[in-house]
């Protein structure tokens, strides 16, 4: 029972501040001090206070979306083990369950965006479409790798089953679906070298183009929705790079805490030292990704 | 095409002529004129129309450079009618400028293959070109745009509002995918009266006029247009002005030239050259505040000499800073060339040959990245670059890569040339008297401001005033050069073939 308000507790609450911590290492990379920590949090309570702007070509789903990807990622943040425990919600064949929930977010995100007939929207619900072409099949050989390394078809038995007798053997593989799964995060939630979230300048967004016209509240789930989103595919990229538990929840959680937010550490440093890639370059990243874990895949099942 | 060519008033920089000596031509032999002297690689500075004495008539101007030789050519014809013949099929880089005259006299330039307004205000002289009704208000940007049909061709329209802090624009991309087939770039909205507003002058607010045409530029276009009084006087600036002038035309060159390259870091999301850049350029406009107190050189830069003089403390504060400001740009910069995902966003983007280059007329550093070896401090040098020269950047490859070499080579340069002047600042009064100008008389000046060639063009009437005074902004050549610049590019990559060029938008529109 503490173990679950511990883990909806830091599904609803942690997400803002891996945001925070991205911001404020890319901070101290450009000699800056850079926004507060918890910036986020303050940024998404006032978008929450303002009022809504809506353009008059939309319809519904334009409202809708923000509230689908919200709600999406949080029921996401459910399938998956957070600190050493089990998911609160967990079934044999969740994983299909849970890479769809992203398709169901992302279809949501683009038909929003084409509901506005912007330019800008169109040209970035084409992009995002396109390479999550890419990065879902990668997503898909990962699972399958971890799925037939820990033997079960649930992500719980899944992200903590890599650890247990016979996955001496899967070293290998579970490195190459680590770092496809590292690309995908990026790709995934937008960061750079895919997607630069900081950008103002609507030519070379993806992700952004797409909520160009949403405001107050709505763009506030956005924003919100994208930082749970993080957490949860960083919190299976964990599990699969550093598969460690203690045993004790007392100790795991704190564990789990710091490898987050290193994990965010890490995406500051990676933002910082790189600039973006060339538009028609991303796919070669993303079929990279999918090389990867495919291989991963292959090399298991050999 | 020799210069024995006895029809052209031949000119100097920063030298006056009297109106008289200027040779009124017949519309054929301007052309020819005009033609002959781009064949033989002159470029046309400025081609502008004026009234003319014969009733009815439009005089136009033109001020050919001679880059090779170092020589300026004038001529002049009167345009009687309503029509001319239009160059620009023959001779690309006169194509804005008849669209300007045709703007500003509502003269048709009779086989100009794309004949629009360029800023969208009414005509000097009454007479439309396109006929437009007299009580509708002209709009920026509203009328045809060059369009591409097709079943997946998509057109992308942005600004005027852009999403930056940046002037106000619209630019129309006609894609396919992800690819630009064109883009036709319309602009006026900055569009101000400069050109009428100094009609009349020199007067009280002439000196501010033109210290805002690109603000940017200050320092550059308030030089030229001292240059253009001091030369219609006949007033002789002492060498430490023309030595102080020079100092702070090389800042706003280096205090531009960084916050570019900060600029085209941060647009492909290099954040570490992106925040120093920003912080170094605000250590390069602190020089010129050093200076004068004004951190764009507002101020400095007078008919006759400079507002303030500089004392050995200051002399030795600006070597020290500029040592610092130089060591940090270094480290910010060549971490832009060492970083292989930014060179990756840089090479093989924005492509701009060479010959495309040249017959566009591009100035500038963009006209240097092409291999163009064009730089009025090295070709038509005034005022101290007539003593102490500065090396010509070059690059061979035109693309994104090569506008950001040449302003690094250019920042290095820059400093050193400083030094040079700082160790050796010749002694002279700053100001000099300037009396009234001289009536009836033409006078030209260039200088090489940061963005490229800075051209003013003035005449005087009977009273010794300004009867035309004409500013050519390198932006006006180089907006073209962008345009083409982008073609089957992706039209992601545009923000960065814009900001390589970065060019102005007030200093176009005027």
């Amino acid at each position: 029972m503490i173990h679950l308000i511990i883990h909806l507790a830091v599904l609803l609450i942690l997400p803002p501040l891996l945001l925070g911590v991205i911001v404020k290492t890319k901070a101290w990379f450009a000699g800056r001090v850079g926004a507060p920590l918890l910036q986020p949090y303050y940024d998404i309570f006032k978008l929450m206070r303002r009022s809504l702007v809506l353009s008059t070509t939309t319809t519904w789903i334009f409202r809708a979306a923000p509230l689908v990807t919200v709600s999406t990622a949080l029921l996401a943040g459910l399938l998956i083990p957070i600190g050493g425990g089990g998911a609160p919600l967990t079934f044999a064949g969740d994983l299909i369950f849970f890479a769809y929930l992203f398709g169901l977010a992302r279809f949501f995100t683009a038909s929003a965006a084409l509901d506005t007939g912007s330019a800008f929207e169109g040209m970035g619900a084409a992009r995002e479409v396109t390479f999550a072409c890419l990065s879902e099949p990668a997503l898909f050989f990962a699972l399958l790798v971890l799925a037939k390394v820990s033997g079960s078809l649930s992500l719980t038995g899944m992200l903590l089953g890599t650890t247990g007798a016979g996955a001496a053997h899967a070293t290998a593989p579970l490195v190459l679906i680590s770092i496809g799964l590292f690309i995908v995060l990026l790709a995934e939630t937008c960061r750079i070298p895919v997607d630069d979230p900081t950008t103002h300048l609507e030519l070379t967004m993806i992700h952004e183009a797409m909520v160009l016209d949403h405001s107050g509240p709505l763009f506030g789930l956005i924003l919100y929705g994208a930082a749970v989103k993080l957490l949860v595919l960083g919190t299976v990229l964990l599990r699969v790079v550093a598969p460690f538990t203690f045993g004790r929840a007392w100790l795991d959680w704190p564990l789990y805490l710091v490898e987050i937010l290193g994990l965010a550490a890490v995406i500051g440093v990676v933002e910082s030292i790189m600039a973006r890639l060339q538009m028609r370059h991303v796919p070669y990243l993303l079929v990279g990704a999918l090389l990867f874990c495919g291989f991963g895949f292959i090399l298991l099942i050999r | 095409m020799s210069d024995a060519r006895p029809q052209l008033a031949r000119l100097a920089n920063g030298k006056a002529v009297a109106y008289d000596t200027l040779p009124v031509l017949a519309a054929e032999d301007f052309r020819d004129a005009i033609l002959g002297g781009v064949a033989a690689h002159q470029r046309v500075s400025a081609l502008f129309g004026t009234a003319s004495p014969v009733p009815g008539a439009v005089r136009l101007h033109v001020v050919l450079a001679d880059d090779e030789r170092n020589r300026l050519f004038a001529a002049a014809t009167d345009v009687t009618g309503s029509e001319f013949a239009s160059l620009t099929p023959a001779c690309p880089q006169v194509h804005l400028f008849e669209r300007e005259i045709a703007e500003q006299f509502g003269l048709r330039p009779v086989g100009h293959p794309w004949l629009k307004p360029v800023r969208y205000c009414r005509a000097w002289t009454g007479r439309d070109a396109w006929n437009r009704p007299a009580d509708q208000p002209i709009l920026p940007a509203v009328g045809d745009f060059y369009r591409v049909e097709g079943e997946q061709v998509h057109e992308v329209a942005v600004g005027p509002v852009h999403a930056g802090v940046i002037e106000p624009g619209h630019f129309r991309f006609q894609c396919h995918g992800e690819q630009v087939f064109h883009l036709e770039i319309a602009l006026g909205y900055q569009h101000r009266g400069v050109e009428q507003a100094l009609i009349g002058g020199p007067g009280a607010r002439t000196l501010h006029v033109t210290e805002t045409l690109a603000g940017d530029a200050t320092v550059a276009h308030a030089t030229t247009y001292s240059q253009v009084t001091e030369a219609l006087a006949g007033c002789r600036t002492s060498p430490r002005a023309q030595a102080l002038r020079a100092v702070a035309l090389e800042l706003e060159r280096l205090a531009n030239h960084i916050g570019d390259l900060g600029a085209l870091a941060g647009d492909v999301g290099f954040l570490p050259t992106a925040s120093f850049c920003g912080r170094i350029r605000g250590d390069f406009l602190n020089m010129t505040a050093l200076l004068c107190g004004s951190r764009f050189g507002r101020g400095l830069v007078r008919p006759g000499g400079v507002g303030f003089d500089v004392d050995a403390g200051r002399l030795a504060e600006l070597g020290r800073r500029l040592d610092a400001g130089l060591k940090d740009a270094t480290v910010a910069i060549q971490l832009l060339w060492s970083t292989q995902s930014v060179m990756a966003r840089f090479e093989e983007v924005g492509h701009l040959p060479r010959q495309v280059a040249a017959d566009l007329g591009i100035v500038g550093p963009a006209a240097r990245a092409s291999g163009l070896e064009r730089d009025i401090r090295h070709d038509q040098p005034s005022g101290m670059y007539c003593f102490s020269h500065a090396p010509v950047s070059t690059c061979e490859a035109g693309d994104v890569f090569s506008r950001a070499y040449v302003r690094w080579m250019e920042i290095q340069y820059a400093v050193a040339f400083i030094r040079n002047q700082l160790r050796s600042l010749p002694t002279g009064a700053p100001q000099a008297p300037i009396p009234a100008l001289a009536p009836n008389h033409f006078a030209v000046a260039l200088n090489e401001g940061w963005r490229g060639e800075v051209c003013h063009v003035a005449i005087t009437d009977a009273q010794g005033r300004f009867s035309r005074y004409k500013v050519v902004d390198p932006s006006f050549h180089n907006w073209p050069g962008l345009a083409y610049a982008l073609r089957n590019q992706e039209i992601s990559d545009f923000p960065i073939c814009n900001k390589s060029f970065n060019l102005s938008y007030c200093g176009h529109d005027l």
